[in-house]
């Protein structure tokens, strides 16, 4: 059964952070930790957030549950800041549904 | 270039590649339309997709960036002591919405109550990890919205592309095929006709001529 929670992954530095609101962490300091996880995870939580440095790294499996409803697995920024990861994906959406990055092509 | 479509050039053939072709011709408006309004719905998320990053990008690396500063400042049991037991929870109320009959999450965050947001006692942490903690609870919300754009905007994406291919296949192989066929069998049936008048034109003076 999905539960009806939120499912952080990530270093145990900005975990944390997530867990004193009530959010459940988990933590991976390596890529094969950070994709096994994520499987587990996937089964049972709705909402994954997901550190944009793990994300990089296990894309391939993040995009297989692009196209179910959930989990919605949402990269956000690291400790270290943001890399851009995330607004390029907003881009590659753009451009796979209308062809070409009309949007925000700046 | 479409390969020719092989069938017996029969009437009955001809009858019913042309009503197939009506239903392709439809069906192909009808997903051109869709595609079309798809990709106006889809505008909108993409835009308020960006907008809700950049701000929870922005405001969740200051939140982080407090956060490790304040933990650096005390010990790592004193601060693992003081956030591991969380005082609030959070769930969250899951549903689907329908978008151009693409099933797309909704994500409502329900908080459970609790007197404090804080876990802790505040003698024993600095003042920066309480603001850090309180600018991250509020994002909480912000970031489950974040999701549920999130998550609409790929399906969006990814139910448009296939719908693309659909309309594609039936505007460049599926319909040009069946005109294809349409006119060889008409073309064929023609050309039986002429033959059969040209020999009963031809029996009728082999008749006239016996006489």
């Amino acid at each position: 059964m999905r539960k009806e929670k939120i499912a952080v992954l990530g270093d145990s530095d900005i975990t944390l952070a997530f867990k004193a609101i009530g959010m459940d962490v988990f933590n991976a300091n390596s890529v094969g930790e950070a994709s096994e996880k994520l499987k587990l995870l996937a089964r049972n939580y709705s909402v994954i957030f997901i550190t944009e440095d793990l994300a990089i790294q296990i894309e391939e499996q993040i995009a297989k549950f692009k196209s179910r409803t959930y989990p919605a697995i949402i990269p956000i920024p690291s400790s270290k800041g943001s890399t851009g990861y995330g607004i390029e994906n907003i881009k590659k959406d753009v451009e796979r549904a209308v062809g070409t990055d009309i949007l925000f092509n700046d | 270039m479409a390969s020719k479509l092989k069938v017996n050039p029969t009437r009955m053939e001809l009858r019913r590649l042309k009503d197939r072709k009506k239903t392709a011709v439809r069906g192909h408006k009808l997903l051109k339309d869709k595609s079309d309004e798809m990709i106006r719905q889809f505008i909108g998320f993409a835009k308020e997709n960006m907008r809700l990053r950049l701000e929870v990008e922005q405001e969740l690396g200051n939140a982080l960036a407090e956060f490790m500063l304040a933990k650096s400042v005390s010990q790592d049991s004193v601060i693992w002591e003081a956030l591991s037991m969380p005082a609030i929870g959070m769930e969250l109320e899951l549903g689907t919405k329908n978008i151009m009959s693409v099933n797309v999450p909704e994500i409502e965050i329900k908080k459970t109550d609790s007197t404090s947001l804080y876990p802790y006692s505040f003698a024993s942490v600095t003042s920066e990890l309480d603001s850090s903690i309180s600018t991250i609870s509020l994002l909480a919300e912000k970031l489950i919205k974040l999701a549920e754009v999130e998550k609409t905007c790929n399906m969006l994406a990814g139910e448009i592309e296939k719908n693309r291919r659909r309309v594609n296949a039936l505007e460049y192989i599926m319909i040009p095929q069946t005109e294809e066929a349409i006119h060889d069998i008409t073309m064929k049936l023609d050309e039986n006709e002429r033959g059969n008048i040209v020999r009963l034109m031809k029996v009728k003076t082999m008749l006239a001529n016996r006489e």
